[in-house]
């Protein structure tokens, strides 16, 4: 009778073993205490329709032309100075300054300005395309209304981002653009005296303007955005990617196989007949 | 016997039952009073003071220490068990004293509590900090008196292009823009016997949305046949420059306007602001913006529909001004 014997691992597979292991040591230790890893997984792997398309991914377009405005504004904001001030020894304001500075001198500071100037058109760009998907698709139907909201909310408080951020490089185009935007909110009826003056920080604008749409352009308004997009990831992720109108998998259409369903029922394909559209939670019969 | 659904009040009893934990300890509170001791020994005499709460302080560490590694070192942790009072009731399993009824239970209380607090703490950190945020562009509002220079500069019936800064301290951002022309003498409406200096000081800012208008017409000594004038004022170095104004211009959306201010093309939806004046020993002291809906007649003998000061672009009259009925503090 032969006698199997497991061979003696060799010096390297016992290398390669100590490897993995240290690779996934500090895995497992985040996620035995957070979740976190497991949370990360089922968001990359979740299920969508098997028929969706490029269409779909503007969504996550307009969001790193998000996260590229959050990254090169933070650095901007390094070297930028929000005064409205006169430099006593070139007699330039010392807001328009520093953008000259950024622009001209900095290492690399073109490029980033650039980026944050240039990418700011992306963002509100491909906010709207992607809107435009959403309506063309019908993705906006029940269950999915709240996130349609909240993704005019995003849209809106983008829009806030390039009237305040325009005033930033404080040059005769700033200015008068923002004079313009401050006075056709100050027409609007009943609070919008109130609301111009508010925006202007007085009567007329000042440096006080200016100081104050920096605090709103890179605190008050990243901060609602960032919010906004996390609530509105929350909803994609509970809700599941809409199939395209024309996919048999849609809402109405039959379902071509049965076992292991793809979706989770009453999101886009129908309910089941007796069961109700959210799953009653486990134990919640009476 | 048929077994019986455990009461709430003997479930909640089992809880207790699993561990029993020292009591908490009071070394650490001796060690607090013995820094605060210290502290206040720093103050009033650190020799003699501050050495009594170090020595509290140290004494009281010292116990502390030792009672929190008691069982590392393997002591006994003296607990005493707990025990409770049985009944007859209890041991035939029926639940024995009914829970007294309170109003309010300790959860709804505790809710209460937590929600109460939770407000008074956010409130009194919100509202200074909303009043910070929103009422200082609305108080403390200043007026600026722009001295202009000796009335006697201005040559009748010329219009002059101003410009001057408003708030030294805010700087070149501050700077506005006027047309000035002197009306001459007229009389004075409070007392007709009197004869008043009558000036006509427009504001370049449109009243669509707040461009600066440009006077249509030629400026400069060489097309108008006046010279510039030069005056040095409180109010910095100033520079009028002789206009011919046909009306004025906007180069933003097309308003246009006569040369006393009234709409006469586009966007605008009233007459040019003005600024009030005083004469003060003979010099032209520019005061505060006014708004205009229209004027009737020219220079001295114009009248003028005078209104609070509005932004650009609400109107001060007819059925639209409903849609403006409180205009913020102004100065």
């Amino acid at each position: 009778m032969a006698t199997t014997y497991r061979r003696k691992p060799t010096k390297a597979e016992l290398r390669r073993q100590k490897m993995e292991e240290l690779v996934v040591y500090p895995i497992d230790w985040l996620e035995e205490r957070s979740g976190l890893i497991g949370g990360i997984k089922y968001f990359l792997f979740r299920n969508v329709p098997s028929d969706i398309n490029w269409m779909q991914t503007l969504g996550s377009a307009a969001l790193t032309a998000f996260l590229v405005q959050a990254i090169t504004g933070v650095i901007l904001a390094m070297y930028y100075v929000p005064s409205a001030a006169t430099d006593p020894h070139t007699g330039q304001p010392v807001a328009w300054e520093s953008v000259v500075n950024i622009t001209d001198h900095l290492y690399m500071g073109w490029l980033v300005r650039g980026m944050h100037r240039w990418g700011a058109s992306v963002f509100i760009i491909l906010m709207f395309l992607h809107m435009g998907r959403v309506f063309l698709f019908g993705a906006y139907k029940y269950p999915r209304e709240l996130n349609w909201i909240v993704g005019v909310l995003i849209l809106v408080s983008g829009m806030m981002e390039g009237f305040t951020g325009y005033l930033l490089p404080w040059d005769q185009t700033a200015y008068w653009a923002t004079v313009v935007g401050i006075n056709l909110n100050g027409t609007a009826p009943f609070l919008g005296p109130w609301l111009a003056q508010f925006l202007r920080g007085g009567q007329e604008i000042s440096g006080e303007t200016l100081t104050r749409f920096y605090s709103l352009h890179m605190l008050l308004i990243p901060g609602a955005i960032i919010a906004l997009i996390t609530l509105h990831l929350y909803l994609v992720i509970r809700l599941g990617v809409t199939s395209p109108p024309w996919s048999k998998d849609a809402a109405g259409g039959e379902p071509e196989v049965e076992e292991e369903p793809r979706l989770r029922p009453g999101l886009t394909r129908p309910v089941p007949h007796g069961a109700s559209a959210m799953q009653a939670e486990p134990g919640g019969s009476e | 016997m048929e077994p019986e659904q455990p009461s709430p009040h003997t479930e909640q009893e089992s809880l207790h039952e699993e561990t029993h934990l020292p009591s908490p300890t009071l070394y650490p509170i001796g060690f607090a009073i013995g820094i605060v001791v210290v502290l206040v020994g720093l103050i009033i005499n650190p020799l003699l003071i501050s050495s009594i709460g170090a020595a509290i302080a140290i004494v009281f560490a010292i116990l502390w220490a030792r009672e929190a590694t008691a069982e590392l070192r393997g002591e006994q942790v003296a607990v005493e068990p707990e025990r409770r009072a049985t009944t007859e009731a209890d041991q035939q399993g029926v639940a024995p004293v009914p829970l007294t009824e309170t109003p309010v239970s300790r959860s709804v209380f505790l809710e209460g509590a937590t929600l109460g607090l939770g407000a008074a703490i956010g409130g009194l950190i919100t509202l200074p900090v909303a009043g910070f945020a929103l009422l200082p562009p609305f108080l403390g509002q200043l007026q600026h008196k722009i001295d202009l220079g000796p009335i006697s500069n201005f040559p009748l019936n010329v219009w002059y292009i101003a410009t001057f800064i408003v708030d030294p301290a805010e700087g070149e951002v501050s700077r506005r823009t006027a047309f000035v022309r002197n009306n001459g003498n007229v009389p004075n409406p409070d007392n007709p016997s009197e004869q008043v200096p009558s000036f006509t000081i427009i504001s370049n800012h449109c009243v669509h949305l707040g461009c600066p208008v440009q006077a249509n017409g030629p400026s400069g000594p060489k097309f108008t046949g006046h010279p510039k004038i030069r005056e040095h004022t409180a109010s910095g170095q100033l520079v009028f420059d002789p206009v011919l104004p046909a009306g004025y211009g906007c180069p933003c959306h097309g308003g246009q306007y006569d040369p006393e201010g009234n709409r006469i093309a586009g966007p605008p939806v009233r007459a040019l602001d003005r600024y009030g004046f005083e004469i003060d020993h003979g010099r032209l002291i520019l005061l505060s913006l006014y708004s205009v809906s229209h004027v009737v007649g020219t220079g001295g003998q114009a009248k003028i529909y005078k209104y609070g000061e509005a932004g650009p672009g609400e109107h001060l009259d007819g059925p639209e001004q409903f849609f403006y009925p409180i205009q913020p503090p102004h100065h």
